[in-house]
């Protein structure tokens, strides 16, 4: 964690070059350092913070006039801090018989701020503070401090349900691992306003960014594990797999198994879990199979890497089969050298500085907050088949000389819907977080998904697909728009980039002509909109064979309905 | 510990959070004649030295300091 004289070193630098995001700040204590530490922060992550501040304790009326400043600026993302001390002030100035209201009257402000404000919102939930006056009686009484502070934190978390576009900063959370002594100090508070000591700064900063990074697709989505004392106590290849410390019984063994334990909740969440160990893999897979006291199994491992390579190679050769960017990835290892050498030639691969205490990287783990993420779907939990799956698919593909052959080897079925209630969830995910095979980079939330899905204008397709070796699930997205009468305009296409290179944008080409003639359009017009990382799809509508539109600004493309040539391809209709 | 010392320190400090190396404080430096020191500066300041000696300034102290010699006696009372 970087402090706050770093970030202000990072911010002096400038963020030239860097993409921009338009950021709101509102508080109801002084906020000019958590804003300094805010742009930081950004800074020294390659984001630009372009930031409104509001004049402190002026929430309220920047949010409840529509013509206000705060309105006008129109952020990306909106910061509304509200501080527990402000609303203990409200509520000590309240009439005792009010008390029992204070939630729902906060409540009731943050769902009209949320009714009122374009863009993600971003709020607070509120650390405790214990006001002592009923002792621990308060938790019996409806109308004391804490009992309204925890019922006001459900409400948020309620709430936050009800609106997409709300996101909360979990300060209640984050105080509660580093303690209120720390994060506030009143001689600091008193003398300036100022709610957030100068050491909590940096660390509230860092969460909010996580948060607007995960809303803009950077996220972590695979965790690459070293095996000997990074998943189990000992080295499987000297001690056996039967003396590994792992379990409640041997050595610090429980360590390792509640690590174990966190990381099978991760892969349950739908976080890729890969190994990258220094082993003979026999021996190292031994471990798994026989050591009754492991808690991760084979199962949830997507791919296994386990040989005496050099370990920067192996996360290359992992990276190909996930076909994820490095800056997705985790590394964890017990062992300094394979950090400092994994990080210095995969400078994008995240590599904590694992504490060398086995005992004490849970609590570390959970102070990096590695794995934010802006979504979550019930498809999430499959992905871990789905890469074995591709694992084995590489393997195989290696028998067949000639692709073609592959391809219709492979039995690939597809399932054309449009969208569903079903499946809106998975879409909007998909929006928000596809970068590489993604032609426009609209980013799209599930409100929005529904809206287009009942549109008479709009074409929403969605496709699946599946394979001898397993289901992917839905991979692909496409949105059209009526443009005029005659033409057909490609809003999103986008894919998930585990099925490159099988045909797919064949089948979903075909598919979108077919549309066009069903729906009288003669004309198709496709737009490419380069950013960091959808260099992939530069020449997509050429290969297609669509035709450049000289006229136009940006790099759009056109294809005429008659006269195109269905494409190839060893995908069925399912 | 000696007020020279003290104070020497304290010089560190200001120069290691205002980014500045050129930073030479008398007792008779104020704000007005360090450009970077301002209000919010002050905060990290404050935070930077109580940390340095392991002391706590009280909030009145913090709104009191009219120069660099007031704020290095208060440091030298509770270091005694």
């Amino acid at each position: 964690m970087k402090s706050l004289k770093e970030l202000k070193r990072i911010l002096k630098q400038g963020t030239e070059g860097m993409p921009e995001v338009k950021v709101a700040l509102l508080g109801d204590t002084a906020t000019q350092l958590l804003a300094t530490a805010l742009k930081g922060e950004g800074a020294a992550r390659g984001l630009a913070v372009d930031l409104y501040e509001g004049e402190y304790s002026q929430v309220e009326m920047q949010v409840l006039d529509p013509g206000s400043e705060f309105h006008s600026f129109d952020a990306s993302f909106s910061i509304i801090f509200q501080s527990t001390h402000k609303l203990l002030e409200t509520y000590s100035l309240m009439k005792p018989e009010a008390r029992v209201q204070l939630a729902k009257e906060r409540l009731a402000f943050v769902r009209t701020l949320c009714e009122s404000t374009n863009g993600k919102i971003i709020y607070f939930t509120y650390p405790e503070i214990g006001d002592a006056v009923f002792g621990s009686y308060q938790t019996k009484v409806q109308s004391s401090f804490i009992y309204q502070t925890r019922k006001l934190n459900m409400g948020l978390m309620e709430l936050s349900q009800e609106y997409p576009q709300l996101f909360l900063c979990d300060l209640a959370e984050l105080q509660a691992k580093y303690g209120r002594d720390m994060f506030f100090q009143s001689n600091v508070y008193v003398s300036t306003e100022m709610i957030l000591s100068v050491d909590a700064l940096p660390l509230v900063a860092s969460r909010v960014l996580d948060i607007i990074c995960a809303n803009r697709g950077q996220f972590k989505k695979c965790l690459i594990l070293d095996l000997d004392n990074t998943v189990w106590g000992g080295v499987v290849g000297d001690d056996g797999w039967e003396n590994l410390q792992l379990g409640h019984g041997l050595g610090i063994g429980k360590a390792f198994t509640e690590f174990q334990q966190w990381v099978v909740k991760l892969r349950q969440r739908g976080i890729i879990i890969c190994v990258c160990s220094k082993n003979d893999e026999a021996v190292a897979r031994e471990a798994f199979e026989k050591n009754p006291e492991m808690v991760l199994k084979l199962d949830d491992i997507a791919v296994f890497v386990a040989n005496w390579e050099n370990k920067a190679d192996n996360i290359r050769r992992i990276q190909s089969i996930l076909n994820i960017g490095f800056d997705s990835m985790v590394f964890l290892d017990d062992n300094p050298f394979e950090r400092g050498l994994v990080r210095d030639s995969l400078p994008e691969v995240c590599v904590p500085e694992l504490p060398e205490d086995p005992g004490e990287y849970l609590e570390f783990l959970y102070s990096q907050n590695l794995f934010e993420t802006a979504s979550f779907s019930e498809a999430d939990k499959d992905r871990t088949k789905q890469y074995q799956a591709e694992s084995n698919r590489v393997s195989y593909a290696g028998k067949f000389t000639n692709e073609s052959d592959y391809l219709k080897s492979l039995g690939m079925e597809s399932a054309v819907r449009g969208f569903e209630p079903f499946n809106i969830p998975r879409v909007a995910q998909l929006s928000q977080r596809s970068n590489q095979f993604n032609l426009r980079t609209v980013r799209y939330t599930e409100d929005q998904v529904k809206q287009m899905a009942t549109d008479p204008d709009c074409g929403c397709l969605t496709f699946t697909l599946e394979d001898k070796f397993g289901d992917n699930g839905l991979v692909c997205v496409i949105i059209l728009k009526k443009q005029d009468a005659e033409t057909l305009f490609i809003d999103t296409w986008l894919m998930s980039c585990r099925v490159l290179k099988r045909g797919m944008e064949h089948f979903t080409m075909n598919t979108i002509v077919e549309y066009a003639k069903a729906n009288g359009f003669k004309r198709i017009v496709g737009e490419y909109l380069p950013t960091a990382k959808n260099g992939m799809v530069a020449d997509h509508y050429q290969n297609l064979g669509f035709s450049k539109v000289e006229a136009a600004e940006t790099a759009q493309y056109e294809l005429n309905v008659s006269s195109y040539e269905e494409k190839i391809c060893h995908i069925a209709k399912k | 510990m000696e007020r020279n010392k003290v104070l020497a320190e304290v010089q560190d400090i200001f120069r290691d959070v205002l980014d500045e190396e050129e930073i030479v404080l008398t007792d008779a430096t104020s704000a007005d004649d360090i450009e970077e020191w301002d209000s919010l500066s002050h905060i990290q300041l404050i935070v930077a030295i109580e940390k340095h000696f392991k002391i706590k300034f009280t909030s009145k102290e913090i709104l009191s300091w009219k120069n660099v010699g007031e704020l290095v006696d208060s440091t030298m009372s509770k270091l005694a």
